[in-house]
């Protein structure tokens, strides 16, 4: 009847591109600065009955690294993922927050090793931000990494090994994870090692991948892969077993394993895959622990703590009683927790801001710190896969998912390490812990995931016009 | 420092902190992208504070069943194709718009050489009385011999033609 009546019950379906979503961001990220400031606050409140000195200096770094890395990303990667960065800006925040708390300890002074990690940590935080800044200039697409994928392998091997060549190689607390550079300090190589390795296997497994799918036999509900094609995953897990042997470190070798089994699932998605990671794993873990006195050390300290504490307490080598400290220092967090500045975990001593940087957040600001922290996280590596889901291009949906996967894993690895629930390891909390290789690596890694999202949310260019429509053939009257 | 001071200190971050964790959790919902779908007529009627208006507020299903049984005792309650590849298909009645054509989005999907991609398009009027619409198409929709040239009622029963196909509303 009326013309406005057919518009009553229709309605219109349109497709929404993705927003460029910068000004998110931005709102983001100055929350995520001024987060970091209130704990400095607190900090110096409760420590030293004064706001710090230093509260200005402290907020406009890390608000001007915040800027920075901003306009880095507005500038290269327009349509990037909102949340990545701020994540980011704000976990590293606590972390300096935290370190700075440590610094103030009188016992932490007091020993040996000292030496105030803040200001170090802040410059490393500079140096971070400058590397996911030159990420992003200069990787105009991620695709272009697909060109290095032996290199990244033979670049990842040697990355690995580097720690065990004699004079670069340090022995550091028991693990051989780090090389001595002459002037720098010394260095992680295996966090790099991470993101190179995913470049390797995201290239390997997009060719392979429909060998590794396709050629299988079923067995009891699970396909079996041909014994030709178990070669990759033998050898992956050969290498990891080496690197538990010689370089004596469960982290490392766990998340190299544990990265390759999950882009293999993905890759393939076939469940086989986890059961024989799983099974190999467990096979290789408990067979280098029946022979290596390192390993066996860390699990003996894992299944009773209380006896490794006695031990050490008694003056006995070999023996750590971090375990059962930073057991305790959650313990005495509570719920709530004890208040930024107000908890004891500075008595687990050497590795306080590190390995055990957990066990002060837990102590100082609860279950209820602990659980927002690694819900951070989580956050971190749900749009990491949301990215690899949008991602256009095999490649990139396969390094997205592998980086996201090695983040994940190495904070299972290490919270569950400080929380009692697997071996210690020496693998540090990704931007919260202190140590420079650990910030740069994953502030590339924050880079690259920055990168693939940016492509993968950058509108397509629009459908050509529909062929249908001038296809329709006219009756001729006859 | 006071103890009350550093106790609602310490809270007080924790709040914070979990404040960010539900505003970066309500970007992603807001995040999510993909079809939006608009109910067009909702905000007009929603002025108009009248029948139709009422009518807009209750379930779709109910809303055909309550325009149609007030107005006319036979109020169609399926549309079913009789002739042409589709024959046998049918789609119930329920308020809204029934698109015809070969473009893919159309509610019926004609595979006929003879049909226009946006062809014709089915809906009910206020009253709740189904229009039939030409959209245009290049060999016209026809009601029973004649060929359409405006929005026309369809009778019970009665028989449309899209090329190849026919179409008629049953009880």
């Amino acid at each position: 009847m009326s013309s406005t009546s057919p518009t009553n019950h229709t309605s219109t379906i349109g497709a929404i591109g993705a927003p460029s979503r910068r000004n998110t961001e931005l709102a983001l990220l100055v929350f995520a600065v001024a987060i970091p400031v209130f704990a400095y606050a607190n900090v110096g409140l409760a420590i030293n009955d004064s706001v710090p000195a230093g509260l200005l200096a402290y907020g406009l770094g890390l608000g001007l690294l915040a800027g920075v890395a901003h306009l880095v990303v507005r500038k290269f990667a327009p349509y990037a993922d909102p949340l990545l960065l701020p994540l980011a800006v704000l976990l590293n925040g606590l972390g300096l927050v935290c370190i700075w708390r440590l610094d103030q300890s009188k016992l932490l002074q007091s020993l040996p090793t000292f030496v105030t990690a803040a200001p170090r940590q802040l410059l490393y935080t500079a140096m971070g931000i400058a590397l996911f800044a030159v990420v992003l200039a200069f990787m105009k697409d991620h695709r272009v990494l697909q060109r290095y994928t032996y290199i990244s392998m033979f670049a990842a091997l040697v990355l690995l090994l580097l720690p065990l060549v004699p004079g670069l190689g340090a022995n550091i607390y028991g693990a051989k994870i780090w090389i001595r550079v002459p002037g720098l300090g010394s260095l992680q190589p295996g966090e790099f090692a991470k993101i190179v390795l995913a470049v390797f296997f995201a290239g390997y497994l997009m060719v392979k991948r429909d060998a590794l799918a396709l050629a299988s036999r079923r067995f009891m509900g699970l396909y079996l892969p041909r014994g030709r094609d178990l070669g990759p995953i033998l050898v992956v897990w050969f290498i990891s077993i080496l690197i538990l042997v010689f370089e004596t470190d469960l982290g490392t070798s766990l998340l190299f394993f544990g990265m390759f089994v999950i882009m293999l699932y993905v890759a393939t998605e076939r469940t086989s895959w986890i059961v024989f990671g799983l099974l190999m794993s467990a096979v290789g873990a408990v067979g280098v622990a029946s022979f290596e006195p390192h390993v066996q050390q860390r699990v003996q300290a894992w299944l009773d703590p209380m006896k490794e504490y006695t031990l050490s307490q008694q003056g006995v080598g070999g023996h750590s009683e971090q375990a059962q400290q930073a057991l305790w220092a959650f313990g005495s967090g509570g719920t709530l927790g004890s208040g930024w500045g107000q908890g004891h975990s500075d008595l687990i001593r050497f590795a306080a801001n590190s390995d055990f940087i957990l066990a002060t957040f837990g102590e100082e600001l609860g279950l209820a710190g602990i659980m927002a922290i690694l819900l951070l996280y989580g956050l971190i590596v749900e749009r990491g896969v949301r990215t690899a889901l949008a991602a256009r291009d095999p490649f990139g949906k396969l390094l997205a998912v592998g980086l996201s996967g090695a983040f994940g894993l190495q904070i299972f690895v290490v919270a569950g390490g400080v929380m009692g629930l697997i071996p210690l390891t020496g693998m540090t909390m990704p931007f919260l812990a202190y140590g420079g290789s650990s910030v740069l690596a994953n502030w590339a890694l924050i880079g690259i995931l920055i990168r693939i999202s940016d492509t993968a949310r950058r509108p397509a260019p629009a459908p050509a016009a529909n062929p249908d429509a001038e296809m329709t053939q006219v009756v001729r009257p006859s | 420092m006071s103890e009350l001071t550093l106790t609602v200190m310490r809270l007080g971050f924790l709040a914070v902190l979990w404040l960010f964790v539900i505003v970066a959790v309500q970007v992603i919902r807001s995040d999510l992208f993909g079809t939006r779908v608009t109910q067009r007529g909702s905000r007009r009627d929603a002025g108009r504070q009248q029948q139709p208006a009422r009518q807009q507020a209750t379930p779709p299903q109910q809303r055909a069943q309550q325009g149609g049984g007030r107005q006319r005792r036979n109020a169609p309650t399926k549309l079913v194709v009789s002739e042409g590849t589709l024959t046998g298909t049918t789609v119930a009645l329920q308020g809204q718009t029934i698109t015809l054509g070969r473009a893919h989005d159309s509610t019926i999907v004609l595979d006929d050489d003879y049909a226009s991609s946006r062809h014709a398009r089915i809906y009910p009027d206020r009253d709740g009385q189904w229009i039939v619409e030409d959209l245009g198409s290049t060999n016209g929709t026809y009601l029973d011999r004649s060929r359409l040239t405006t929005p026309t009622p369809i009778p019970l029963g009665a028989p449309i033609r899209i090329g190849k196909t026919v179409i008629e509303l049953r009880k």
